[in-house]
C-alpha cells in the first residue's frame, strides 16, 4: 500500500460515504435491543468504516486522525465496562443482575435495563480490537524473516 | 424450501471451487460467494441477527484475505501422488457419506421438538428484560455470562495477535523508528 492512497474517485466517494457508514454502525449498536443487530455487528461496521478510510487515503491520513494507543485504550475501556456491568450485579447478589429499578417501556431506546450498556461496551471492544488486528495484519508484512 | 436447497447447493459448489482453484485471488472470491450464500440461508431461516453478523464479518475477512493474497502466489503441487490421493479421497468420501447417512436419519425434524427452556424465553423474555429483540435479550440478559466468556476470548485473541506481530520486540539496530506502534 503506498502512502498516498487510491485515486481521486475513490477518495471522493469515500469522503461522501464514510460518515454514513459510521453513523449506521452506531445506529445498529444503539438499536440492538429493538431491531436485529447488536454490539458485535455494529462494532464490526464501525471498524469497517475506519478500514474504508485507511484503504482510500493511505496510512498517513490515519496517523493524523487516530492518536497513538487510541485503539488499545478503547479496547480496554470496553472490556472493563462489560465486566463492570457484570460485577455491579453483586449489589443484589447475582452476576449480571439488572440493577435498574424501572426498565422502561418496550420499543424505546431507553429501555431493557443493562442490555444497551452491554451492547455499547461490546461495540467499543469489537471495533477497536478488529481494527487493531486489521492494522497489524496489513501494515506489518513478514516475508521470509525480513519485513518490508 | 426449494430455494433453501438451491442456495445450499450453491454454497457447496462455491466451496469446491475455492478449494480446487489454482489462483489464490479467485479462491478468495469463491469463499466470499460461499459466505454470501450462507448469509442468505440465515435470512431464509429467519435469523436476521446472524445474517447481519455473517455478512459484516465476511466483508472484513475478505479485505484482509485479498490484502494478504493479492501479491503472493503460492505454488502448490500434488502431482506424482495421484494414486495415493485418489485412493484416500474415495475412501474418506465413502466413510463420510455412510456415517452421514446414519446420522442424518437419526436427526429429529427441523425445529422439533422445542426445548422447554426456549419456550420459557419466548413467553417470558419480553416481560423480564423489556428488550424487543429476543436474541439480544437471551444473549445479554439470560445468558450474559456466556457472552462475557466470549468477549474474554475475543480480548485474548486481539492481545495475542498484537503480541505476536508487534514491532517493538524485533527491531534491528540501525532501523528508523516508526511513529505508529501498537
Amino acid at each position: 500500500m503506498n502512502s498516498n492512497g487510491m485515486s481521486l474517485i475513490v477518495k471522493t466517494v469515500t469522503r461522501l460515504t464514510v460518515g454514513f457508514i459510521f453513523v449506521y454502525g452506531i445506529y445498529i449498536v444503539l438499536h440492538g435491543h429493538i431491531s436485529p443487530g447488536g454490539g458485535f455487528a455494529g462494532g464490526v461496521i464501525i471498524a469497517l468504516s475506519f478500514v474504508n478510510l485507511m484503504l482510500a487515503y493511505g496510512k498517513q491520513e490515519l496517523y493524523r486522525r487516530i492518536p497513538k494507543l487510541f485503539l488499545a485504550l478503547f479496547e480496554t475501556i470496553g472490556a472493563i465496562m462489560f465486566l463492570g456491568i457484570a460485577i455491579l450485579g453483586f449489589m443484589s447478589g447475582y452476576f449480571f443482575y439488572d440493577w435498574f429499578v424501572s426498565k422502561g417501556k418496550p420499543f424505546t431506546i431507553f429501555s431493557a435495563g443493562t442490555i444497551p450498556l452491554s451492547n455499547i461496551a461490546i461495540a467499543l471492544k469489537v471495533s477497536s480490537g478488529l481494527f487493531a488486528i486489521f492494522l497489524v495484519l496489513v501494515l506489518i508484512r513478514v516475508t521470509g524473516g525480513s519485513k518490508e | 424450501m426449494l430455494e433453501l436447497n438451491l442456495i445450499m447447493l450453491f454454497v457447496i459448489i462455491a466451496a469446491f471451487i475455492a478449494v480446487e482453484m489454482k489462483d489464490l485471488l479467485s479462491a478468495v472470491v469463491s469463499v466470499a460467494a460461499a459466505g454470501l450464500g450462507l448469509c442468505i440461508i440465515f435470512l431464509i431461516l429467519k435469523a436476521p441477527d446472524i445474517a447481519i453478523t455473517q455478512l459484516v464479518v465476511e466483508i472484513f475477512l475478505l479485505i484482509i484475505l485479498i490484502r494478504a493474497t493479492i501479491r503472493k502466489d503460492l505454488p502448490f503441487s500434488t502431482s506424482g501422488r495421484w494414486f495415493f490421493n485418489t485412493v484416500m479421497t474415495v475412501t474418506f468420501l465413502i466413510i463420510f457419506l455412510s456415517v452421514g447417512y446414519f446420522v442424518i436419519k437419526q436427526l429429529p425434524q427441523f425445529g422439533h421438538p422445542l426445548m422447554r427452556v426456549s419456550g420459557y424465553y419466548l413467553s417470558e423474555g419480553l416481560e423480564k428484560t423489556r428488550a424487543t429483540n429476543l436474541v439480544t435479550s437471551i444473549l445479554l440478559g439470560f445468558r450474559a455470562y456466556d457472552t462475557l466468556g466470549e468477549a474474554t476470548v475475543l480480548f485474548t485473541a486481539v492481545i495475542s495477535v498484537l503480541a505476536v506481530m508487534r514491532k517493538k520486540g524485533r527491531k534491528k539496530i540501525g532501523e528508523a523508528e516508526d511513529k505508529y506502534e501498537l
